[in-house]
């Protein structure tokens, strides 16, 4: 997979370093600030919290 | 991946042109390279989700605190707009001392009270909200219902997040016996003091050895006061009897205002529970902006 998207990025290797490096941010970005916050409250809940424990 | 290398060096030797030639360029494929591929991906798949997992890491610890501090700042300004329009969420109830349990019903995730702890800093401000549910808890530091409510006979609990989603109680384990815990209603300051014992804490705060000074710490802030009420204490996530009216002693009938704070411990996990006690030492009616002298900075 990565390297089909390496072979597929137009210019020279320093260009493709710096889209590179723009694709991790966008997705990195995309899971922090959108993805994570809408699936944390999904996920299922911990055990050692929630009714009858102390809160944290 | 060696074998990516010698792989892929015939198309880039073959056409640094555009990709549709690369692609062309292609030699055909024996079944040795299509296992390769399909080994590789599953290889990549799962390097993924373990960078992806990492990634959420970095979001509880670091982007959560983000989000949190934007919903604190919305109740802070809600509850201030409120008193401000004599709108006391609290009307005042916690100067009649109703029995714990018989107070007035804020609706959850509502702030009805500011937090303030000297010793974390002039800038440590929380406005403290109804309710310790998740949605609760990610708004700021939260009052567990069926407790006290500020300055009453009882014991006033409050739920905070040790790391992440704004991480209030982050600190909790710097406490130290006697430290002042202010909380301000729309009618009083309440100063709260930790309790334990300080002339022993003093003593072991002198110890040179890490280990040995904070066990001795430790030690000091677990000495219990007449009542039996320790200051700090290290407890399962299922002692909820720290929260009781007196903690520990469920059927006991209060006979003074406590403060209780519940953070998760160790640090990162929730494992286990540190609880903090506190009982009222004095308080004050609130008078125009002027603050009480264990705030000697004010508030920000």
């Amino acid at each position: 997979m990565y390297l089909w998207i390496w072979r597929h990025l137009p210019g020279t290797t320093a260009l493709r370093v710096l889209q590179t490096l723009l694709l991790v941010a966008a997705v990195s970005a995309l899971l922090l600030f959108v993805i994570f916050p809408w699936i944390e409250p999904k996920l299922p809940p911990n055990p050692l919290t929630g009714p009858g424990t102390v809160a944290q | 991946m060696t074998h990516t290398e010698t792989h892929a060096a015939p198309e880039d030797g073959a056409g640094k042109t555009d990709a549709a030639s690369e692609v062309a360029a292609r030699p055909i494929r024996s079944r040795g390279d299509v296992i390769r591929t399909v080994v590789r991906g599953v290889g990549q798949t799962l390097i993924t989700a373990g960078l992806v997992v990492l990634l959420f890491v970095v979001y509880e610890v670091w982007v959560s605190n983000i989000y949190a501090h934007q919903r604190q700042d919305k109740v802070h300004k809600q509850y201030v707009q409120a008193v401000q329009r004599g709108q006391d969420p609290l009307h005042g109830e916690d100067r009649l001392n109703l029995p714990p349990g018989k107070q007035v019903i804020i609706p959850a995730g509502q702030g009805f009270a500011n937090l303030y702890i000297p010793r974390f800093g002039k800038d440590y401000a929380w406005t403290i909200v109804q309710g310790v549910a998740d949605a609760d808890l990610e708004r700021g530091p939260g009052h567990y219902t069926s407790t006290a409510v500020p300055g009453q006979i009882g014991n006033f609990s409050v739920a905070g997040h040790r790391v992440g989603k704004g991480e209030p109680f982050l600190n909790l384990d710097q406490l130290q016996p006697g430290d002042p815990i202010v909380v301000q209603t729309a009618t009083n300051w309440y100063i709260y003091r930790v309790l334990g014992d300080a002339a022993q804490f003093q003593a072991a705060s002198k110890i040179g050895d890490p280990k040995r000074r904070s066990d001795a710490e430790a030690a000091a802030l677990a000495a219990p006061d007449k009542q039996g009420v320790v200051g700090r204490e290290i407890v399962s996530p299922s002692s909820v009897g720290v929260i009781a009216p007196v903690p520990n002693a469920n059927t006991q009938t209060p006979t003074r205002a406590l403060m209780t704070m519940t953070t998760c411990h160790p640090k990162y996990t929730a494992n286990q529970r540190m609880i903090v006690h506190a009982a009222l030492a004095r308080a004050v009616a609130v008078s125009g902006q002027s603050t009480p002298r264990e705030l000697p900075g004010g508030t920000l």
